[in-house]
Parts: C-alpha cells; sequence; structure tokens
C-alpha cells in the first residue's frame, strides 16, 4: 500500500480526487489502485521512470483515456465531489472544465490567435474575442512577445514560445484545472525556465498536475509530489517531505537519482 | 552498410600479406571484389535506363505522330462543331460539352460520397472485423475492371432505376468507379494528420466532429483533392463503362437537362478512330489533343495542390 503523508485540503473538497484508479491496455496493466488527493489551488507533481504510468493516469482526470480503445479505467476520480466516469458525464464537458497540455508544443498549422480562440469558438464563446486572446497569452507570458504579430503562424514561433501558446491555448477555454504531460522536455534550459515560472505564477487561479521526470523541476515548483513506480502509488506526500524525508526506500532512491 | 567498413576478416575484404585483417586500408584503395560490384552496379544503372527509355520514347512517338496528325485539324470550328458525316465538318462541340459535364457531376457526387466514407472510416469506426471486411473491399474494387462498373451501371442505373442512357446515368456509373480510389486517397491524406493535433483539439473540449471538420480536413484537404483530381482524370479517359451503358457517338446537341444524351471525348475519338478513312483518323488525332491537353491540365492542378500544401505540417 502507497504511503501517503498529510495533505493539507484546507478543509474545502479538493479539487481532484482519484479513488482506487485502474487502468489497462487491453490486459495489460498500467496503473493499479491509485488513490491520491489534489488540493485546491496546488501544484501536484507526478514523478517516476519513464513507463511507470505517470502519463496514463493523468489522462484519467480528463478522461482523455476514452479515446484510446483498448484502455479501460476503474475506479472513481471525483471532480466537485462527482464521478467523472459516471455514464451520464460527457467527456467533452470534462475536458472544458479540466485543461490539458502536452509533452510535445502541439499548436493547430494556424494564426496565433487562431490558436488560443480555437477553445472559446468550439465551447460556444459569444463574448469579444480579442479580450480573452489577450488574457489568455498575458496570462501565460507569451503576450509581449506576440501582440504585434498575432495573425504570423504559430509555427513561426520557437519551441518555448510554441509551448506557452499551447498553455494560453488551454487558459482561453477558462478550465479549473490544468493538466501538465512533461510541458517542458522538448524544451532548452531557458524556455523551462520561463515554463516553471509560469507555472508558478498560474497557481494562483488553477490547480496543477502536472508530469514531470525532471526531479529538480518537481522540487522546485510543486507543492505535492506523488511517486509512481511500475503502475502504482508508492508515496505521497509533501514535495519537501518527498525529498528529503522519504518513508519510502524506492522513494529516496529514486529522487537521489540511484535508479530510474 | 558501406563496403570501407565491411568487418575485418569478413569475406568481403580480401587481407593482404602486409595488412592481414584489411582494417588499416587507406579509403582509396578498393579491392578487386569491390571493382567487380561496382561493374555489377553499372550494368544495372545501364538497365534502368534502358527500360525507363523505352517507356518515355515509345509515349514521345506516339504524342509526336499524334500531334503531326492532328494539329492541322484543330481550330475553332473542330472545337465549336457538332459531329457530320463530313470529316471536314465534323466537330468535338458535343462530347467536349458531354465530357464537361461529365467531370463536373462526377466530381459532385464522388467526392462528398468518398470524403464521407474516408472521415467514418479513419475518425469515427471502430476498429474491427467490419471494419477491416469494409477496407478490404475498397482496395479490391479499385482494380476491378472498369467495363465491370459499366455492366452495373446499366443494370442499376439506365435500367432499374429508368435513368436511360443520360449525363446522370453516365455520371453515377463514373463515380462508382471512382469511388474506392478517392476513398483510399482521403484516408491516407486522414491519416497523415498528425494526432497530436486531435489530441490537443479533444484536449479543448471539441467533440469528435469538431476535431475533424475544424482540424482534420482542413489539413488534409489538399491531400484529398490531389487525390480527386487525380481519379476525375481517370474518369475523363474511361470509353469502356459509357459504350456499356450505352452513350453515343452522334449527338448534335449539347446536354441542357441531367436526362440529356450526352457524349464523352473518348467515345468520340473511339468511332473516329474505327472509321475507314484517313480524314476521320486526323480529326480523332485532333480530339486526342485535345483530351490530353485536359488531362495534362488536371494533373498539374493536382501537382500544384501536392507541391503547395502536400506536407502536412508537424513539429
Ligand atoms: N496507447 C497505449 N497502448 C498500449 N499501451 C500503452 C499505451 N500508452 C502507454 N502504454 C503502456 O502503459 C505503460 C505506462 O505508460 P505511460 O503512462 O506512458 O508511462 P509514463 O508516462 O510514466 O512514461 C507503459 O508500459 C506503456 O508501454
Ligand atoms: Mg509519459
Amino acid at each position: 500500500m502507497a504511503i501517503v503523508h498529510d495533505i493539507d485540503t484546507g478543509g474545502s473538497t479538493p479539487a481532484l480526487e482519484a479513488k482506487r484508479v485502474s487502468v489497462s491496455y487491453g490486459s495489460k496493466r498500467a496503473v493499479s489502485d491509485v488513490s491520491l488527493v489534489v488540493p485546491r489551488h496546488r501544484v501536484v507533481a507526478l514523478i517516476g521512470p519513464s513507463g511507470c504510468g505517470k502519463s496514463t493516469f493523468l489522462r484519467c482526470f480528463n478522461r482523455m483515456n476514452d479515446l484510446i480503445p483498448s484502455a479501460t479505467v476503474e475506479g472513481e476520480v471525483l471532480f466537485h465531489g462527482q464521478d467523472l466516469y459516471r455514464p451520464e458525464i460527457d467527456p467533452v464537458e470534462v475536458r472544458r472544465r479540466i485543461g490539458m497540455v502536452f509533452q510535445k508544443p502541439n499548436p493547430f498549422p494556424k494564426s496565433i490567435f487562431d490558436n488560443v480562440a480555437f477553445g472559446p469558438r468550439i465551447n460556444g464563446f459569444d463574448g469579444d474575442l480579442p479580450p480573452r486572446v489577450e488574457e489568455s497569452l498575458r496570462q501565460a507570458a507569451l503576450w509581449d512577445e506576440v501582440s504585434d504579430r498575432l495573425d504570423d503562424s504559430a509555427y513561426e514561433l520557437s519551441g518555448g514560445q510554441q509551448q506557452r501558446l499551447c498553455i494560453a491555448r488551454a487558459l482561453a477555454v477558462r478550465p479549473e484545472i490544468v493538466l501538465m504531460d512533461e510541458p517542458a522536455s522538448s524544451l532548452d534550459p531557458i524556455a523551462t525556465q520561463k515554463i516553471e515560472e509560469l507555472i508558478f505564477e498560474l497557481k494562483e487561479r488553477y490547480t496543477i498536475v502536472i508530469v514531470t521526470h525532471n526531479m529538480q523541476q518537481a522540487a522546485r515548483i510543486s507543492d505535492y509530489t506523488a511517486f509512481l513506480y511500475m503502475g502504482e502509488l508508492i508515496e505521497y506526500g509533501p514535495t519537501e517531505v518527498i525529498f528529503t524525508r522519504p518513508a519510502e526506500e524506492r522513494t529516496e532512491a529514486y529522487v537521489t537519482g540511484r535508479f530510474g | 552498410m558501406s563496403r570501407e567498413r565491411a568487418p575485418a576478416g569478413s569475406e568481403h575484404t580480401s587481407p593482404t600479406p602486409s595488412d592481414p585483417t584489411g582494417a588499416t586500408r587507406a579509403l582509396g584503395a578498393s579491392l578487386p571484389n569491390d571493382r567487380r560490384r561496382r561493374r555489377l552496379g553499372t550494368v544495372f544503372l545501364g538497365v534502368c535506363f534502358v527500360a525507363t527509355s523505352i517507356g518515355a520514347i515509345t509515349l514521345m512517338v506516339l504524342l509526336v505522330d499524334v500531334f503531326l496528325d492532328g494539329i492541322g485539324q484543330l481550330d475553332p470550328e473542330f472545337l465549336g462543331n457538332y459531329a457530320s458525316r463530313f470529316a471536314d465538318r465534323a466537330g468535338i462541340r458535343a462530347p467536349l460539352f458531354g465530357t464537361f459535364w461529365i467531370l463536373l457531376l462526377t466530381g459532385a457526387i464522388s467526392f462528398p460520397l468518398s470524403v464521407g466514407a474516408a472521415v467514418y472510416l479513419e475518425e469515427y469506426a471502430p476498429k474491427n472485423w467490419i471494419t477491416r471486411i469494409i477496407q478490404v473491399n475498397i482496395a479490391n474494387l479499385a482494380g476491378v475492371p472498369s467495363i465491370v462498373y459499366g455492366i452495373l451501371g446499366l443494370a442499376v442505373f439506365v435500367r432499374w432505376m429508368g435513368l436511360g442512357r443520360s449525363l446522370i446515368a453516365g455520371a453515377l456509373t463514373l463515380s462508382i468507379l471512382i469511388l474506392p480510389v478517392i476513398i483510399m486517397a482521403a484516408q491516407e491524406a486522414i491519416r497523415a494528420v498528425p494526432d497530436s493535433i486531435r489530441q490537443a483539439a479533444y484536449g479543448l473540449g471539441a467533440t469528435r466532429w469538431q476535431v475533424t471538420r475544424r482540424q482534420v480536413l482542413p489539413m488534409a484537404m489538399p491531400g484529398i483533392l490531389t487525390g480527386t483530381i487525380l481519379a476525375l482524370s481517370r474518369a475523363v479517359g474511361e470509353t469502356a463503362p459509357l459504350i456499356m451503358i450505352g452513350a453515343l457517338s452522334f449527338i448534335a446537341f449539347t446536354p441542357q437537362g441531367l436526362t440529356d444524351q450526352f457524349t464523352v471525348l473518348p467515345l468520340q475519338i473511339y468511332s473516329w478512330i474505327s472509321r475507314p478513312g484517313e480524314d476521320f483518323h486526323a480529326i480523332a488525332a485532333a480530339a486526342i489533343i485535345v483530351l490530353l491537353a485536359l488531362l495534362l491540365a488536371m494533373n498539374a492542378v493536382a501537382i500544384v495542390l501536392r507541391n503547395r500544401f502536400g506536407r502536412v505540417r508537424s513539429n
């Protein structure tokens, strides 16, 4: 069983709560019986060696696993106390409320403006688009760099700018939670630092769950850290505890870089 | 693997007494074995060149022959006149209009059907045995001789649906003929859209239809259009299925409606060629030039489309 340290949800219902979640691809189990609480306006990092199920587990939170035909999800994921996997829940609605940023920047082959405006447009936003786009780009700390070329193709941006554009695009739908799957893993150190600073600012308004295989990054930006190993949650607690006083030997071995 | 890096002691190197392993052999110093292989390569290159030349030269001879025969006949009158019993008064007005209408109608019928089928198969259909059977069937249908489609058209459109030897019956027949080709081209174009784009759109709360309509189709469209144009250019050159459904070659009017009779260029060419007499052969050659020009223009459009937007950008 996983060791779970004190998670302070401030007395309110957590933003997300996974209850005994398991995911299989066909007959192959990728995530086993993981329970974990994500407090509001906090950054939760999922760490662990590659292939341990971090991405798979993250995708449970916005039902992206529904798009993989062989994937089956068991257990409950509570959002505002409601199970996201109840039959009457529409996964499209879930993804509007819980945004996602992917490992590789994946802007649409459109202008910068249209990239950010895509989410509001498909969601029937009937307000004024330009202010919404500007606000989202500002939140993603990209506005100053692109304000005079919103009609340029998104592909003309650097990798780091593209990733911040993808963050802006996710924020433009006004989600409550943002899921990030190794958002900086394909970026250079400076772009990575910008993303990290950005995450730090975003937690004022959003709850963030971030997958990273970079332990320094987890230590720098997260409030809580979950260590997964071979599909199981090994240890979960305040980041400081996980990195300095882990209770599990495997956790300690991993965070000190002795394996993985 | 390059021969210079052949593992020491392997049969590809022939060690010399001073250098038993061949490992320190200089780059420029080729071995006898190498020379033989290089000669083989040259021979093979020659064979390939001759093979290519046979095709290219045959085509050139044919084209030049047709061109010399027909160019003298090619004048505005030839384009503007209807068919006639006299070669010097005969023209291709009817088949030109017929070809134009067939092209338009066939495109209008086959394009939406094919795109719908391709979108269904790629984006919606569950990956099960039924889908696989459909897929195999489409691939096989693309290889069915066109005369078979003519028989189908005759039975279904001309007779059963009572459309007669009409424009619409011809267009429907040709549409069925090229459907599998366009479907497969469209599927390929849709498959070439990176999955990361779909993921991004789904992640923003897009429905399957929104993802398809706003991201996948726009990105796949150049490829789909290229495939459609190439398939249409195949349809424009078809004779057999149209003969089968009873299209005529002696038509002295341009079609005014979908149920009018019609003729097309290849049919007209076929009928003129089958007649005795040099003068009809010459106007047949002139009609061939017109048909070739049309096909070349269509292929040029397809190539431009492919080069302009062909590569789906991803990163
Ligand atoms: N679409 C998929 N189909 C089948 N197996 C998958 C799929 N995605 C991931 N897996 C498997 O599930 C396990 C966990 O993968 P993943 O969640 O991507 O790990 P991580 O993100 O921690 O590297 C791996 O063994 C991987 O091979
Ligand atoms: Mg991953």
